[in-house]
Order: C-alpha cells, then structure tokens, then sequence
C-alpha cells in the first residue's frame, strides 16, 4: 500500500474527489514538495502527517490557491484544475479552517461566516433571517446547536472551531482541509469535533487532517499519508499501523514517544508559594489562594483546562504580573514583588506559552533573540557596549547544543520553523545553572522530534537539581513529565496527585469540574495509555 | 560552474548589488515617480497662470535650474550642506523614535523648543568667549528639545497617553512659547518690532564657503553617535528591543516604560539640535514667526531613510538640495517654492503605497516599504495588525 496504488489514475470506481499529482515547489534553497502525490476519496478523512517543515503546509497552500506550484497538477473529481487564489478554491468547493482562527471576535457567529460571502437580499442589506436560519440548521445537521447572534470573542476555542467549521459548510466545502485543528482544544472539546467530522465525511464532504498528533490521527483518519522533507514517506490505513511506525516514518528514526522520566531525587524546597492572589488584564482575581512547593530535582505539573489562572500564576512567579496578595519565596528570598530581571537574576528561566508575542522578536537574528535576557551582562556586554563576537560565538555553541536547525545565527528568528524557534527560546533558557525552571506550554503546536527533545532536556535539568514547574494544557505531557500534579479549577489548586500513579480519567474529571459536581459527561479517553 | 551551479549561492558582487538594490529600490522609484508627477503640475500650472504661454519644456527647464541651484557650483553644494544639516538632526530624531515603535510627530515642536534655547543661551552668552558660549547654546538647545521630547514620553509612559496626540498638542503649544518669550523676556529692548538680540560669540562658525556653518560636522557626528548607540550599545539593544517587541522587552527584563521615556527625551534633544543648528549658524537671532519646515520634513527624512542612520543622511542630502535649489528654480523657471512640498508630499505617497509600486514594477525581494510601517498603523488604528 504504498504511493503506486495511489497513483493508478485510471482505475477507481469513482475518481477521488482531489487529487495532487507530482506536485513539487521549490525555494531558493529548499524543495518544500518533492513530486508528492495525493489522492483524497469522497467521504474520506484523509490525515497527512509529517513534521513542522516537512511541507504540508506548502502543498495546502497549493491547493488554495496562495503558492504556484512548480510542477505538477490537481484534479477535482478526475478532471485537471488550476486553482489561481483562495477565491477560486472556494468556489471550487475547497475550504481551508486555518491552525490560527480567521475570525473576528466583535463580530457575531452569523456576521463571520458571511464574511465575503455576503447573501444579499437586495443590493445594499443583508438577509440576516435567511443567513441566521441556513447556519442553525446547518449546525443541527452536524450535531451542534449554534446561537449566530453570539459574539465569538465570547465563545470557546472549541466553539471558535466550530464556527470555523460552519463557515467552510456555508460555502458548500466539498473538500474541507483542517490545519492543526486540535492544537488548542482539551480532549473533550477534540471528542467533540472529531464527531463533526465523522458526520460530514458520512454525507460525502472529503476531509484532508493535518496533524503530528499521531494517536488523534489514529483514531479520526480513514488513510494517513506521511510526508518528511517535502516528499512523500508513505502511506498506511490506521489499522495496519500504530504509533511507532508512524513516528519512525515521520521522523525518520526510530523515536521515543514517551520520555522515560527515571526516578527524581527531590531535595530542599526552591518555590514556595503562599496564599498568592492575581488579578487578571480586566481586575477580576483568577488565582485565588493558591498554595504550591515545588522542590529542587522534582517536576511538578500543573494540569488544567485552559484559562483557569494558569498563566496568571506562572506571570506572577515570574515578576511579569504583580500579585494583589499572597507570598512567593525563592530559595527563602521573598520574590513577591521583584521585577522580572530579579527574578531572572535570582536564577528562574522561564519558556513563554506564547513563544511570538514573549520568548522571541521575530524580526532581530537568531543571535540577538539568544541574548534576550542577558545581553547586559559580561560577556556579552562590556560596560555600555555590547560584545558582538562573544554574542556571536555563545549563538554558534548554543544552535550546536540544542540543535537549532537554521543556516546560519544571522538569520531572523522569523525564518525559522515553529519547533526551531521554541528550541532557540529553550537554548536561551536551559543555557545556565538555575534555581528554578518555568515552562508554560512549553510544546505547543511542536512536532514530534522537538516535543522529545524538549522533554528530554526538561528531564535533564531536572536531573541536574533544577525545581521545574510546568505547566501544560496536554494532559499528556503533564502526566508523562509530572513527579507530582496540581490540578488547577477557577484559580484553585484543588488537588495534588502523584505523577507516577496518577489516573488520567480523574485527573480530567478534576480539571472539568474541579472535583465538586459529576462530570456531565464522561470523560473521554483520547490517547494511548501512559 | 556557477551557471550550474545550486541557486542559493550566488557570486558575491551580485549578491550585494541586489542586497543594496532590495533596499533602496522603492525609495529611488518613489522619487523618480514624483519627479514626474512634478512635472505635470509644472506643465498644468501654467494654465491657470493668465496670458503664460504653454511650455511643454519648462519641468526641463525647472529641474534643472533645481539642480544647478543644489548642485550647480561650489556656493550651491556648501549651501546644500547647510540645509541638509538640520534635517539629518531632524530625522535622526524621528528616525530614532521609531526604532522605539514612537511615532513622533513632535520633532517641530521639539525643533523650535530647541531653537528656543540655543537663542536665550546665546543671547546671555553673547560676550563670552566662542569656546564657551557655542557648546553651552548648543547644549541648550539639546535641552529644549529634549524637555519637550520629555513630557509625551512621560505621558506615555505613566498614563498611556498616544504620543502623536500628546506631540501634536505640543507643537501647538511651541508656536505660543515663542511668540510669548520673543514678545516678551527676550526681546530686543529699543525696537519697534519683536526680535531677539544677536547671539554674537554663540554663533557657529562657518567651516567651508561663505555658509558652510559647523551644524554640518555636528550632524555627521550626530549620525555616528545615533548608528553607535542603537547597534553597538546595550542601550540600543533596548530601544530596538522595545520597539519591535514591547511585550519581549518587558520578559527580557527590560522596563519599557523607561526606554520610551529616554527614547523620546532623546528624539526630542536631537530635534532641538537641530533647530539650534538654524539659530546659531544661520539666522542668529530670533522673530515670533520663526518656524522652517525643518520640524515636518523630518518626518518625511526618517521614512525616506528607512529610519536607518545612512539613509536618513541621504534622505536628509536629497530635502536639503530640493529646498537649497528651489530658489534658483523660482528665479529662472518662475516655478513657486512651494513645488517642493509638492514634490516632497508625492515622494511620500508612493513610499506608502509601496504595495502598489510592487505590483506595478514586479519588484520581487525588494524589502517590503517601511520598517516602520507597523509603528505607523498602530498609530492610526490603536493596535498593531497581528501578522
């Protein structure tokens, strides 16, 4: 079962819905699609798997419309298109629910799906009524009910998807591609869409996955195809297959999925939070109370659903956000209301949950961005001045060490992909003796060969004697990495358990309810067993 | 081989020619554009002019009268010089505030604040010997105008308050302090109109020609103290830091507030140079009316410039040779002054609609327009586009 059945272009009982046929694209210095063939059936989920940089992005890109390819074709339902803009996709049936939401959260449910795709009553007004009856209907048909006069800065992210979702079914997607569409859902809320998507494969929609999450890809995907650097590396039906293979095929090595934790050797106390109380951007009080230790040689993860004060309290420890109450103490030295240098100084490095907007600036060399938080200090500074050779060289050590795949440290972090970028925040961050490791989402939208990595390091200065908090909405990860887990509900640590025997249907059941009321729902189990 | 060869690796002359070409592309074909839109209003303002005759040939005529006027002879070139100098200060200061992420619109204000300074230090310093009385009215005049770079950075900083509001308030405010003060405290006693005494030993000497004042070698040493600051000190790491990345800079250990504060303080120093340069080297006094189009070209300079040092300075060559020649034009071509702004603004609009200019020239991996176009759209919108 490989590329050859695939590309018998002649045979098929029905032709496939889309078909992508030797497509290559080059840039200067890299072929991002090497002849790559692609055939997606109707009714089919099809999953296309690979690595951040492997080039599925590129090839979707092709298929909407924004890159020309240098080579090869497309066919819709057998026949040859070429597809010049988005706009052409569309109105060929394809639709795209990008990894970042293209939506506009002023504006209501029923105002963003009609976006550019306005039906008009007359010349000038809209046919809301019209508008607003088609979506709730549509929503019913696929097993949700929708409100379109809801603000979807309100909404969920799950919800948000939905929306984004409902948009393409508004267009008439017939082949709907899905970005990295569970990247930011919890388990429940990815249950919830892959039920979706189920029903509009059943009514003939085509649905093209992308994903480096191989147990969901497991799980949704009819077929899975495997790209690795720009070619394709194979193809596998979900029951022929499991996760190792397909990480050995996306790789290209044998990897480790989970990281062997080993045994921690907890020593003294090094974070020692007390009654902390944070109010959030809006003055409402998020983290309310909380109690926390974290020992030096211990990983202690915080689990929780999105949004319940976490990042509040990873902001307050690291003097980004002032506490309105409570006590942090550092290796017995009160950090309360110590600045962000102090605490850094005081030995605390910190990997952001939003690598873009605080761990990088995109637009300066790979070089500067390494220095971010201590170009001040010898041997990077000298006085006033800064040392650019000394820069230069610990850049040169440092994208050795941490294996920063990039052509050189000159280059602007905003050339890089995603899981080089988080490597260059983690080469800034694990570079020197610390008191205290914070890593908030620290492999978020990361690929396989990069969470490893990651969680390796983590491991190892944790090994070293570094007290590490992490904190993650993958309960995976929590689980795999955590010596200890508090899981946090409304701005409270509503209970520690031991990472080594920790159940993962309760662990959920506290972050959904946070231990009070029944779950309305069962939780769902979503991944391998740990 | 090397036709053959992998496509990343070009020869290395060529490499640079198109690094350079990438940068200065869009600049030149902006200037080139509005040199012919200049022209169609040199051609279609002869028809509103009653009894003129239409000459098809008078841009030519014009242009080049503007050049021989810049350019034409030694006098010419020296009193380019002279003019360009207060815009290399003006631009370097709003040029510097961009690095920043500020758009600073104050550098008028800044600029006259700055003259404001120069002329009361002078004036009291009128006797002293040069050595004393040219650093001090000098180092007034950075004071002026960092004093009124001071209180939008302040503002910013504390209260959140915009700084082009703030700035554009306080150019308004500038106009009324120097009428105040030249109508008042430092009027010349015994005249019938209002204007300051001389500022005598405080005046700038003149270096090259019968013009060529020293505000030109303290621009250019302006120019490498700004380029050493922002790329080769810590300082400058912040101001670069915080301009492209609040929200790093702030993680980073940086304090945002701080640098914005320094930034405009700064900015606004370099634009009171400026005005102080105009005092002292050229009119050596002052009348309420004082005000050139230093403080607003400047904006134009830094945006021409890229807000990079070296093109600010030849941002700042071009202006000051438009402004220089002008006159020779008005005499020979009967062309108003007043084209230059003409000419400045269109320069401008096309640097802005740099999307446009790309399209319609397939200009490929040409740097996309301004640095700062970030800065300038979340000027207008309140936040920055995500991108």
């Amino acid at each position: 079962m490989t590329i050859e059945a695939a590309m018998t272009p002649e045979a098929p009982v029905i032709a496939p819905a889309l078909e992508m046929r030797g497509i290559t694209k080059r840039y200067p210095g890299v072929v991002a699609n090497d002849h790559i063939d692609v055939e997606v059936r109707p009714g089919e989920i099809h999953a296309l798997l690979g690595e951040n940089g492997a080039g599925k992005t590129t090839l979707m890109n092709i298929l909407y419309g924004l890159a020309r390819p240098d080579e090869g074709v497309i066919l819709l339902d057998g026949r040859e298109t070429t597809i010049a803009g988005p706009s052409d996709a569309i109105a060929r049936g394809i639709n795209m629910v990008h990894q970042h939401f293209m939506l506009v959260p002023v504006f209501t449910v029923a105002e963003n799906i009609l976006l550019g795709e306005e039906t008009m009553a007359g010349p000038i007004f809209l046919d809301r009524k019209e508008a607003h009856r088609r979506i709730v209907e549509l929503g019913k048909r696929f097993g949700f009910e929708i409100d379109p006069e809801a603000k979807v800065g309100s909404l969920s992210v799950g919800w948000q998807q939905r929306v984004e979702i409902l948009k393409a079914l508004y267009r008439d997607a017939r082949i709907l591609v899905l970005d990295e569409p569970t990247a930011v859902l919890t388990p429940q809320e990815t249950q919830e869409i892959f039920a979706v998507l189920r029903r509009l494969a059943q009514e003939g929609h085509s649905i093209v996955f992308i994903s480096h999450k191989l147990y969901e890809v497991l799980d949704i995907a009819d077929r899975i195809t495997v790209i690795r650097r720009g070619k394709v590396v194979g193809q596998r039906l979900p029951s022929e297959t499991d996760e190792d293979d397909l990480a050995a095929l996306m790789v290209g090595r044998n990897v480790q999925l989970t990281v062997d934790r080993g045994d921690s050797k907890p020593a003294d106390v090094a974070l020692e939070v007390r009654g902390l109380e944070v109010k959030d951007d809006r003055g409402s009080v998020v983290v309310q109370g909380v109690d926390l230790d974290v020992r030096s040689g211990e990983i202690l993860g915080i689990a929780g659903v999105a949004g319940n004060g976490q990042d509040e309290l990873v902001e307050a420890i690291v003097g980004l956000r002032r506490p309105s109450g409570g006590r942090i103490t550092l290796r017995g030295q009160d950090v309360t209301r110590a600045s962000p240098r102090a605490v850094n100084e005081a030995g605390v490095a910190y990997v952001p949950a939003d690598r873009h907007r605080f761990g990088l600036v995109l637009s300066f060399p790979l070089a500067d961005n390494l220095v971010l938080t201590d170009y001040y200090r010898r041997p990077y500074a000298r006085g006033v001045l800064r040392n650019d050779q000394a820069i230069e060289a610990s850049a040169q050590e440092r994208i050795r060490e941490y294996d920063v795949r990039t052509p050189s440290a000159t280059v602007r972090a905003s050339t890089l992909s995603g899981g080089n970028q988080q490597k260059l925040v983690v080469a800034r961050e694990f570079a020197r003796d610390l008191a205290l490791l914070v890593l908030d989402q620290p492999t978020r939208g990361l690929d396989v060969g990069s969470i490893e990595f990651i969680h390796r390091q983590t491991i190892a200065k944790r090994d070293a004697g570094t007290a590490v908090l992490l904190v993650s909405a993958e309960l995976d990860e929590v689980l795999e990495l955590s010596d200890r887990i508090a899981v946090m509900y409304r701005g409270r640590i509503v209970a520690i358990r031991d990472g080594r025997t920790a159940d993962k249907n309760e662990i959920g059941l506290l972050m959904a309810t946070g231990g009070q009321a029944r779950a309305a729902a069962p939780v769902a189990e979503t991944g391998p067993a740990a | 081989m090397s036709e053959s060869g992998s496509p990343r690796r070009l020869p290395a002359p060529g490499r640079l020619a198109r690094r350079v070409w990438s940068i200065v592309a869009l600049p030149l074909i902006s200037i080139l554009l509005a040199l012919v839109v200049g022209a169609f209003v040199i051609v279609a303002s002869q028809l509103v002019l009653p009894g003129a005759q239409l000459d098809l040939l008078l841009p030519v005529t014009a242009y080049s009268a503007l050049l021989q006027g810049a350019f034409g002879n030694f006098d010419a070139i020296v009193g380019t010089l002279a003019s360009t100098a207060p815009l290399v200060l003006g631009g370097l200061s709003v040029g510097l505030a961009f690095k920043a992420g500020l758009f600073n619109i104050g550098a008028r204000g800044q600029f006259l604040l700055g003259a404001l300074g120069a002329v009361a230090a002078g004036i009291t310093l009128a006797g002293s010997p040069s050595i004393v009385a040219i650093p001090l009215a000098l180092l007034a005049g950075f004071l002026g105008g960092a004093a009124w770079g001071f209180i939008p950075g302040l503002l910013k900083a504390v209260a959140g308050a915009h700084e082009v509001v703030v700035t554009i308030m306080l150019n308004y405010i500038a106009d009324g302090v120097i009428t105040a003060v030249v109508g008042g405290p430092l009027r010349q006693q015994g005249r019938s109109e209002a204007i300051t005494p001389d500022v005598g030993n405080a005046a700038l000497p003149i270096i090259i020609g019968s013009t060529g004042h020293a505000g030109i070698l303290l621009a250019i040493i302006a120019v490498v103290v700004i380029g050493w600051l922002l790329f080769r000190t810590t300082l400058g790491f912040e101001i670069r830091t915080v301009g492209a990345n609040p929200d790093a800079a702030r993680y980073a250990g940086m304090r945002p507030r701080v640098v914005t504060i320094l930034t405009m303080s700064l900015a606004g120093g370099l634009a009171g140079l400026a005005g102080a340069v105009v005092i002292l080297g050229v009119n050596h006094l002052m009348t309420p009316s004082f005000g050139t189009t230093v403080g607003f070209d400047s904006i134009a300079v830094a945006l021409l410039g890229r807000t990079n040092p070296l093109g600010i300075v030849a941002a700042a060559l071009l202006f000051g040779a438009l402004r220089s020649g002008a006159t020779l034009m008005e005499i020979l071509a009967r062309i108003p002054k007043e084209l230059i702004d003409v000419l400045q603004a269109t320069i401008l609009l096309f640097l802005v609609a740099n999307p446009v200019l790309q399209r319609l020239f397939r200009l490929r991996g040409v740097k996309s327009g301004l640095d700062t176009t970030e800065t300038l759209t979340k000027t207008y919108s309140g936040e920055a586009v995500v991108q």
